[in-house]
């Protein structure tokens, strides 16, 4: 490395513009040892007090230690933050923070033509331009030449902040991304408090890892401040919104907190059984802190004991949790089956991942969804909610627990790696806010009779061990649809099978209908469920301020769909449904309502851009041809 | 009602004088006749009323295969799972509810085979479950073929030219993943299986009872050789903690160790160099060098392997519950409100 004197000695503050923008997106990405989801996380939490809407994505390589400066081991996170309302992590980023090579080999080809490309100059050395594949160096020899590139010697600087703390170059080294995030607070004229503030709490125990790190912090600021190389600073003015208060929030972190509350409404202890599985093991670290709320967790040896105990535990009149991704859910598909049979409330998180087989793990898709309606021996009906953005998993995990304990049926929640890893603010509500959540035990011998149902629900009494006079048995064989004896009768079986079918039917009278989110009839409904919600929704939007006549609708009940679905399809000429998938919401409508709606599918195990979806919707208005995907080259977060 | 808590909360019962007609169901008992379940059905209506625990409070689970339908049979209540997985609703049961007592039936195919994982789990984590393991070496629901446990070379309709495979042994098994009380007994010595039921229900943390059950359709005879009345007394070893090693129909023979080796000492005047046996030492080696023993080299070990005193996965769970809330409730407010907040008016 050369080494060369530090601007920030400069004595002269340059004069530079303020450009005001609406919304900005940014991606930090380096290799996954720089501390790139720390460095974008903080940005957030900046973003977020200071008042901005925003959406995030992060994005991390399966191998955890993939080779340093490697392509496959860079590791990313994209931020948008806006004065207005937003709805997704940004389409391209403005503003790219690359820490090696391979950071900007992956990733720059996302950044939009004439944007801000900051590297780490240092990092440009043979060996690290060799791992990412650059015969030459693209610093030099003009292959970034769309951009505007910014070159800042973080490496250099950071260890010259550093200079006499009492730790080696590689525990200094550690410290750029703290570098990395002064330069992009001071660049949009955000305060460095919140962060100060996380790094004393974080590494109070540590003195000097935290003396590094808010020295490399304030390095970065400082070098902004004094620098000539920015030549415009960028305000992103705070956004209206509802007034209340926020904090930040990831789906998964809203997915327990849900269920928390949910506990805490139905006033019975939560249960959850987990095998770790990415990308849902986060609802498992979240809710196993929770001991003081009486939540009990069992990290259970598979996913089929994690599945088994949950059943157990809902046996015993808990509350009973069981999480997964879609391989587990493969796993856990026998014992929903009993939990059918037996009819006990049980729900089952789904957070899916890229498939098939292990599939691409840390990559989102929403292929599970036929898997969830129909993976299963016989005809086994389950309920199945999804929610649509990381703040409503929040309120779809109150309704998954609503629907499992009135109903006594097992409900799976639908979520997606988008959604669990994606933040946004998140306005704090009251516990009041949210629908009762109600649970009765069967008690009375004298009325008891295991199979025995509510004439409105059809749900069979919940009558739990420890109840006197309830002794009775229950299991996986059929059940005669009164005293839940064995019974092999060709009618009982036809009988108890249209119960099942039917009570989950029933559960429509308890749904809200399907809003419409534009006028409630016209030339194109864009029908969307799951985590594509944000690039929906804005895509329809656009396609509005355009003139054009499209509507856009977000089911976040899949079985069964809301009451009203089929009229709102059919108050438009054309229905669209863009999926992560090959087009299984799509095959659900068809086969119901016989409409020839028009699949959208993308499986890159990324999100929708916003796009995409209205150069699909030009198309399917006749106003282009036909519209293809574009896939880029390896790219850690772009499609 | 409310939600029933750790100790049972408002689900709390009087202490009736049970008999063992209280534990039988009215359904009809669908077992082959002459099978070997039916022995241990009746010692376990016999032992339970001696439990004195509340009807209630009994919970009976089961996976799938001719044993699993024991839980029908019983009057209290009672789970009929899926094959293999009668441990994983029993962990979760327990775990949720440790006022209740819980027991779990289940087979060499299905304790061993397809739910052999969960077995070594619920064992190493001392859950207090009780665990009967009916081993008729033979798959008998399915009609007849192998099972983990099968002999070498066995002739069954799934291996008609001798199976490849070598059994388990399911007291190894327990042991090695430390299970805190182990034993064996049969289903024709009805006195010795009553009460090794009753010590195994006794203990607190996971017991597991291996009991050789004849399966008089697809494996007639699988224990007679040694189980036989007329041959029992010389060809299998009742084991006692704290004393000798000793058998025969005098007790005049014993098993002695010649380094890690058993030995048979016929007519063993003196107890002077006899194995004695300690199932309370937290060292399984000596249960382990028992447990080898089969005939017709030796004589059959059954009785109690291990019975050791350790803290319990659902007590160790509750009282991480207790402690928590003991430093005071969970507001959810708290939760809500932690991190950084701001407020927008
Ligand atoms: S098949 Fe064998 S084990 Fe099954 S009930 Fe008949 S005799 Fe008993």
């Amino acid at each position: 490395m050369v080494s060369r004197p530090m601007t920030t000695e400069s004595p002269v503050r340059p004069e530079r513009a303020v450009e005001e923008l609406d919304r900005v997106t940014i991606r930090f990405a380096g290799d996954s040892g720089d501390g790139m989801q720390l460095t974008g996380t903080q940005f957030t939490k900046t973003t977020a007090v200071f008042g901005n809407d925003l959406a995030t994505l992060p994005d991390y390589p399966a191998e955890i230690r993939a080779p340093t400066g490697s392509l496959p081991g860079v590791s990313g996170f994209q931020l948008s933050f806006a004065s207005t309302d937003i709805r997704t992590p940004g389409d391209q980023p403005d503003v790219l923070v690359a820490m090696n090579p391979a950071a900007v080999r992956t990733n720059v080809n996302d950044l939009r033509e004439g944007g801000l490309l900051i590297v780490d100059e240092d990092e440009f050395n043979a060996s690290n331009l060799k791992k990412a594949g650059y015969p030459s160096n693209p610093l030099e020899d003009g292959s970034l030449a769309r951009w505007q590139v910014v070159r800042v010697p973080i490496t250099h600087h950071n260890e010259l902040a550093l200079d006499g703390l009492p730790l080696n170059a590689a525990q200094k080294f550690k410290s750029r991304n703290f570098y990395a995030l002064g330069l992009i607070l001071w660049l949009y004229g955000r305060s460095m408090d919140t962060t100060i503030r996380w790094a004393e709490e974080r590494f109070g125990r540590m003195p000097e890892q935290l003396d590094a790190n808010v020295r490399a912090l304030k390095a970065g600021y400082n070098f902004g401040e004094t620098t000539e190389l920015f030549r415009t600073r960028y305000e992103v003015p705070p956004a209206e919104v509802e007034p209340g208060t926020y904090r930040h929030i990831s789906g998964n972190e809203a997915t327990a907190l849900g269920f928390l509350a949910a506990s805490i409404k139905a006033g019975i202890p939560l249960f959850y059984a987990s095998y770790p599985i990415t990308p849902a093991s986060d609802v498992l670290h979240e809710l196993s802190k929770l001991r003081n709320f009486g939540v009990k967790t069992v990290q259970a040896e598979d996913e089929i004991a994690a599945i088994g105990a949950a059943i157990g535990a809902a046996y015993g009149g808990h509350m009973a949790l069981t999480g997964t991704s879609g391989p587990g859910l493969a796993l856990k598909s026998e014992a929903l089956n009993l939990a059918v049979m037996t009819e006990l409330p049980l729900v089952v998180i789904d957070v899916q991942r890229a498939g098939p087989s292990t599939g691409m793990p840390t990559k989102t898709e929403q292929a599970d969804l036929l898997q969830a309606m129909y993976g299963r021996n016989g005809d086994s009906p389950v309920a199945i909610v999804a929610p649509a953005t990381p703040s409503e998993c929040f309120t779809m995990a109150v309704e998954a627990y609503r629907i499992a304990l009135k109903y006594m049926v097992p409900v799976i929640y639908l979520s997606d790696g988008y959604l669990g890893n994606g933040s946004e603010p998140w306005r704090i509500p009251s516990l009041s806010d949210l629908p009762d959540v109600t649970y009765r035990y069967h008690t009375d011998p004298a009325t008891f009779s295991p199979y025995r149902r509510d004439p409105e629900t059809l749900a069979r009494p919940w009558a739990v061990p420890g109840t006197k006079g309830l002794e009775h048995r229950i299991g996986g064989i059929e059940k005669s649809s009164e005293t839940g004896d064995i019974d092999y009768d060709p009618g009982n079986h036809h009988r108890m099978t249209m119960f099942r079918k039917e009570r989950v039917e029933r559960i429509v009278n308890d749904l809200p209908p399907l809003e419409v989110s534009g006028p409630a009839t016209g030339d194109v409904l864009v029908l969307g469920w799951g985590g594509t919600y944000g690039a929906i929704t804005t895509a329809a939007e656009r396609a509005r301020r355009r003139g054009l006549s499209v509507s856009s609708a977000h089911l976040r009940y899949l079985n069964p769909f809301p009451g009203n679905l089929e009229t709102v399809l059919r108050s438009f000429k054309k229905v669209l449904i863009p999926e992560l998938n090959t087009g299984q919401l799509s095959l659900l409508i068809r086969g119901k309502f016989l409409i020839d709606a028009v699949p959208f599918n993308k499986i890159a195990g990324q999100p929708f851009k916003i796009a995409e979806i209205e150069g699909k919707i030009d198309e399917v208005l006749g106003l282009s041809g036909p519209y293809e995907l574009q896939f880029g080259p390896a790219s850690v977060l772009g499609g | 009602m409310a939600a029933p808590t750790a100790s049972g909360g408002d689900i709390i019962s009087d202490l009736p004088v049970l008999t063992r007609k209280d534990f039988v169901s009215n359904q009809e008992v669908r077992w082959c006749p002459g099978c070997g379940d039916y022995s241990i059905l009746a010692q376990m209506q016999k032992m339970l009323p001696d439990l004195k625990v509340p009807r209630e409070k009994i919970v009976f689970i089961s996976g799938i295969g001719c044993s699993s339908r024991f839980p029908y049979y019983v009057e209290s209540y009672g789970f009929h799972s899926i094959h293999g997985r009668a441990l994983t609703l029993a962990t979760g049961l327990k775990s949720a509810r440790p006022d209740l007592s819980v027991f779990v039936v289940t087979g060499d195919g299905d304790g061993l085979s397809i739910g052999g994982n969960h077995l070594l789990h619920a064992m190493r984590r001392n859950i207090d479950l009780n665990v009967v393991l009916f081993n008729n070496r033979i798959y008998g629901l399915t009609k007849g073929q192998y099972s983990p446990t099968s002999e070498f070379g066995k002739v069954t309709k799934s291996s008609p030219y001798g199976t490849t495979e070598k059994p388990l042994n399911p007291i190894r098994v327990a042991l090695a993943a430390g299970a805190t009380f182990v034993a064996r007994s049969i289903d024709r010595d009805t006195k010795h299986l009553e009460e090794t039921l009753f010590k195994a229900a006794q203990h607190k943390g996971i017991s597991f009872v291996e009991v050789y059950q004849n399966c008089n359709i697809f494996n007639d005879g699988a224990y007679a050789a040694f189980t036989d009345k007329e041959v029992r007394q010389d060809r299998m070893v009742y084991l006692e903690s704290g004393k000798p090693v000793r058998f025969g129909k005098n007790m005049e023979h014993g098993i002695r160790l010649n380094g890690f080796t058993p030995e048979v000492v016929m007519n063993a005047a003196s107890d002077d160099g006899l194995l004695v046996h300690d199932a309370a030492t937290d060292n399984i080696t000596l249960a382990n060098i028992l447990v080898g023993m089969d005939y017709p080299e030796f004589p059959v070990p059954v009785g109690i392997f291990r019975d050791v005193a350790a803290p319990t996965f659902d007590q160790l769970l509750q009282k991480q519950v207790d402690d928590a809330m003991a430093k005071g409730a969970g507001k959810f407010e708290d939760v809500l409100y932690s991190g950084e907040t701001w407020t927008v008016s």
